[in-house]
């Protein structure tokens, strides 16, 4: 087995210093927004975690292509430790959203595009897990996961599409915004903090990342010592 | 290229005289949706008020609830008796073998609707033959059977493959069924024209895109 290595240590120690940074940054350093208060503290984080998940879904559909192409069990490590994150981290961004709309909107949950997608897109992904733990031959595993993350890939945006049909109340943090969408406009130091935030997650992200991909290649190592006692 | 169609139209006659020699396929899906539609009446109330809004929901419901049913059952008589081996050992594109099962998987979806349309008109009193609400079910159908027959094919390969399909394919179903709704709900409310075309465009956008997909990635699916 090979040692973790150095920088994979540094990095887990900076994910830990770089969101106890992140958490100062958005709840104390941050002034607080006028109309919203205090829980609008909460953007800052839920930002910072889809823009992760959104990265690691996108990321897993261009490793499923990556996989289908070359049938190369590395790509199907990574794609599965992508995954694996990005649904944890988007699960983490739907409940901070729950928690800000709570008070912003006055309700837990509506049936906003956004959110309906978020959560379709959430379902696709604990959908490619059953698939997964359905099926035992590792390769055949591999090629069907890598099919469906590329399916969930394509489908994510033309959800969004077709849910966009219905108005939308979900603030635009970036671009431009329909004219009847409230627009959040942030000051220097709310802005020091979001992408303070966006900084940490995308370290925190990439410091899982390697971990689970190093996890990946452990497990496929122990099913192959376990093939060569049977 | 001929070669090709001709593949495809022979595993469609292959399906096609199957199903009419057994009759467990359609008998199924058309008992079934009938029970969803009984269902709905109770659930939803379905009062003269009401139905005016929800009769596409409940339609769309019905279609994709047996059209699961069919989807899996077509795929799981391939798998159980050994057949899918025997089509894959044919010197033929396999991609053929999937655009003959959509096929063969899109006329029971067809005869379902066929069924379903009248049945529900008779029960609740209400017109369905207007020719757009046609058009967006020829579309819809298209869409949700080029993914549907793809996810079953994976579906009855897995362990767990009953419960596998409708969790696999509902989610990535969602826009076909959305927009769906959206147009038949325009269609039967006459909206104007301008404000169906989007949800039109979207089915059609979403039939090339996934039929293009699964085109491409049925040989990893299949594959030995």
């Amino acid at each position: 087995m090979t040692p973790k290595p150095t920088l994979l240590k540094v990095l887990d120690y900076l994910s830990v210093i770089v969101l106890i940074i992140a958490a100062y940054l958005a709840l104390v350093y941050a002034p607080t927004e006028q109309i919203m208060g205090d829980v609008q503290r909460v953007f800052y984080f839920h930002i910072g975690t889809a823009w992760v998940g959104l990265l690691g879904f996108v990321l897993s559909a261009i490793l499923g292509i990556a996989y289908l192409v070359t049938k190369d069990m590395k790509w199907d490590i990574i794609e599965v430790a992508a995954i694996e994150i990005s649904v944890v981290f988007f699960f983490i961004t739907i409940v901070l959203g729950s928690v800000w709309a709570r008070p912003a909107w006055n309700t837990w949950w509506t049936w906003d595009p956004r959110l309906t997608t978020a959560a379709i897109t959430e379902l696709v992904y604990v959908a490619y897990f059953m698939l997964r733990a359905g099926v035992e031959d590792p390769e055949r595993r591999a090629r069907f996961g890598a099919v469906y993350a590329l399916f969930g890939g394509l489908s994510a945006p033309i959800t969004f599409m077709a849910i966009r049909l219905f108005r939308s109340i979900h603030p635009v943090v970036i671009g431009a915004a329909n004219q009847n969408q409230e627009k959040m406009n942030m000051s220097g130091d709310m802005r020091v903090a979001f992408f303070f935030a966006l900084f940490a997650f995308t370290v925190i992200f990439i410091d899982l990342f390697w971990n689970r991909i190093r996890l990946g290649q452990l497990e496929s190592k122990v099913e192959q010592l376990k093939l060569k006692v049977m | 290229m001929t070669n090709f169609l001709q593949a495809t139209f022979a595993v469609f006659r292959k399906d096609i005289t199957a199903e009419l020699r057994s009759r467990e396929i359609i008998f199924a899906m058309m008992v079934f949706s009938m029970l969803v539609i009984v269902i709905f009446n109770f659930a939803l109330e379905l009062d003269p008020a009401t139905r005016k809004e929800v009769t596409s929901g409940v339609l769309w419901a019905t279609f994709a609830f047996a059209g699961t049913l069919g989807l899996n059952r077509s795929m799981a008589v391939e798998k159980d008796r050994g057949c899918l081996d025997g089509l894959l050992l044919a010197p033929v594109d396999r991609s053929a073998i999937y655009f003959g099962k959509v096929l063969s998987n899109l006329a029971f979806m067809f005869i379902v609707e066929a069924f379903v349309l009248p049945l529900y008109s008779a029960l609740y009193n209400v017109n369905l033959f207007n020719p757009g609400l046609l058009l967006v079910i020829l579309l819809g159908s298209i869409g949700y059977t080029a993914v549907g027959t793809l996810l079953a094919s994976m579906a009855v390969q897995a362990r767990t493959r009953d419960v596998l399909l409708p969790i696999l394919l509902f989610p990535i179903a969602i826009p076909v069924l959305l927009s769906a709704v959206k147009a038949s709900t325009g269609f039967l409310n006459g909206v104007e024209m301008a404000e169906i075309w989007p949800s039109l465009n979207l089915l059609i956008v979403y039939d090339v895109i996934f039929t293009a997909v699964a085109f491409m990635v049925f040989d990893a699916v299949v594959e030995e």
